[in-house]
């Protein structure tokens, strides 16, 4: 099948979601990584001209809540699910990338 | 070689609401590590989150404050990163449809007036915090979804003290709408500047170089300057600038290399699914446009024009919405508009910085301070007795009361003062022989005895009066 995607996107994409993959592994995600996006190319065979971009399905709008604080008084439970705590933070790995971007 | 300097800003400005911007979990300052979090926050599988009106409005006044236009129907994007201080793996903002579009603030330096193009302004998300210790990091996830207004300037800046002007009149803008508190020393305001040069007459900019670590607008002023020199040097002796994030060093005035930039960023926008798109009527702005309060330059132009007051003590007074409602307090209670501004940015202003604190945290009120002031204005108390009882209305003490109690009341009756002033002039004949040779000093000296004589108490401009009167007769 044409090339839908190419090693170094995928390699690429895999940095970005901060996976390692393997040499071994590249050409296997890279072919089906292919597949999924020549699946979704069907899409690009209907004629969208002149109709607006869909930003969301539902016919919703203005759906807000009041600004009332709440607490759900959940942080000891979801403490408890972290990998790891410590003194009431979750503990991660050494964070070496610097940014903190908004 | 001559050069132009272009600077962009990029500014964030925690939003002042009850709740996060997301999820009802409260916004609040110095709990405990993660108490404000809740399942959202944490990103859980299955959750959804909801819009918070009250951001929305804080940021439609936000942008009405910075003339800028509303975006009709603006939609929510995600942007995609992994960081350990964003759970979800991508923040809500808003990157194809801003909330509002093409705003301004007017600066002025050395008496140059300008307008400073505000490109875009949008609502989102903060992350939470991370600390960094040796071998591990931590999460605290109090701050993951704090609303935060990011208002991005046209690239109109062209000096460092431009940019500081801008900011000032950025910080005023968004404090007077009283969305914000505005405060970089406590991080409800952050600022990412970035800037280049280029030889005039080039049309294309010149390569950008980001600051990052600039705590106060005095180091976003020095940061800058540093930068606008080094890049100048660079292209002087033939060098090129790079693309990369610099580090401001506090101590040494310094910027310092942090990283290489390569390539844009990468974070793959797409509109936010879980979350219903806005639209923003008229009327609702309208509504909103009418619980905005008066603009900070329509309040320095009424105190000059209506009040009579300076300039300066314009300025000074509209620095704050606070110190300005303060003084409109003052006002409402007949305090003289010169005295009342004389004491706000004098011994009040004085007061605030000598110990730390926001006028609104102290026991000054606009009734003790007018009350003063009237004391002063109605001569019962002297300018000089004014300043024992200044601290005693720090201390929440009634000035009148005070007054009262410690027999300030100053002594303005010509009556009771001409036989004081007659015993003093009859024992310092040489006086009044100085005082006819021309020698002012003589009725300084004079006026100086007889304040000893009452303890303070007499009034200078009527022992003034009777003095020379007594004199020249």
């Amino acid at each position: 099948m044409s090339e839908k995607i190419s090693a170094e996107d995928v390699k690429h994409v895999a940095s970005l979601a901060k996976l390692s993959v393997s040499d071994e592994q590249l050409p296997y995600f890279t072919e089906q990584l292919g597949q999924i996006i020549g699946l979704f190319e069907t899409l690009g065979e209907v004629n969208t001209d002149g109709v607006k971009p869909t930003v969301s399905v539902t016919d919703q709008l203005n759906v807000m809540r009041d600004d009332i604080a709440d607490n759900w008084q959940e942080r000891d439970e979801l403490l408890a699910n972290a990998p790891e705590t410590m003194d009431g933070y979750i503990k991660v790995p050494t964070i070496i990338d610097e940014s903190e971007d908004n | 070689m001559n050069f132009e300097t272009t600077i962009g800003l990029e500014v964030h400005v925690e939003l002042k609401t009850n709740s996060k911007i997301f999820s009802p979990s409260p916004v609040q300052f110095g709990v405990a590590p993660n108490e404000n979090t809740n399942v959202i926050d944490w990103g859980y599988p299955g959750v959804l989150p909801t819009t918070n009106k009250g951001v929305v409005e804080a940021g439609m006044k936000a942008a009405l404050a910075l003339h800028a236009e509303i975006e009709p129907n603006p939609h929510f994007d995600r942007k995609n990163y992994f960081y350990p201080d964003n759970p979800k793996a991508y923040q809500i903002t808003q990157s194809e449809t801003p909330m509002a579009h093409d705003g301004w603030v007017e600066i002025e330096v050395d008496g140059n007036k300008k307008k400073i193009g505000i490109s875009e302004m949008h609502i989102e998300e903060d992350a939470g915090k991370n600390s960094h210790e040796t071998g591990y990091s931590l999460v605290d996830l109090n701050r993951q979804g704090t609303p935060l207004v990011e208002i991005v300037s046209k690239p109109d800046i062209a000096s460092p003290d431009e940019a500081y002007a801008y900011l000032e009149e950025l910080r005023q803008q968004i404090q007077f709408t009283g969305v914000s508190d505005v405060k970089m020393e406590e991080g409800s305001m952050r600022v990412d500047v970035n800037i280049s040069v280029r030889p005039i007459g080039q049309a294309a900019y010149g390569t950008k170089t980001e600051l990052k670590n600039l705590n106060s607008f005095n180091y976003v002023r020095k940061g800058l300057a540093y930068e606008e020199k080094r890049q100048q040097e660079v292209l002087m002796s033939g060098g090129v600038i790079r693309q990369e994030t610099r580090r401001f060093d506090e101590k040494s005035g310094k910027t310092i290399l942090m990283r290489v930039k390569e390539g844009a960023d990468d974070y793959r926008y797409f509109p936010e699914p879980d979350l219903p798109a806005l639209t923003i009527s008229d009327d609702w702005i309208n509504q909103i446009k009418s619980e905005l309060p008066e603009e900070p330059k329509a309040r320095r132009d009424r105190y000059v024009n209506e009040l009579g007051i300076t300039d300066y003590d314009a300025m000074v007074i509209t620095q704050t919405k606070e110190m300005a409602d303060f003084y409109d307090a003052m006002i409402e209670l007949k305090a003289d508009p010169k005295l009342a501004a004389n004491y706000l940015q004098g011994d009040v202003n004085a007061y605030l910085n000598d110990n730390q604190v926001d006028l609104q945290d102290t026991k000054i009120t606009p009734a003790h301070l007018a009350s003063m002031v009237n004391l002063i204005s109605d001569e019962t108390i002297s300018s000089k007795m004014a300043k024992k009882v200044f601290k005693a209305i720090t201390k929440g003490n009634d000035p009148e009361q005070f007054v009262k109690d410690n027999g300030m009341v100053q002594l303005s009756d010509p009556a009771q003062l001409q036989p004081i002033v007659d015993e003093i002039l009859a024992a310092n004949p040489q006086s009044i022989e100085d005082f006819h040779n021309g020698k002012d000093r003589a009725i300084g000296f004079l006026v100086g005895q007889i304040m000893k004589q009452t303890h303070g108490k007499a009034n200078p401009t009527v022992v003034n009066k009777l003095l020379i009167t007594s004199m020249n007769k």
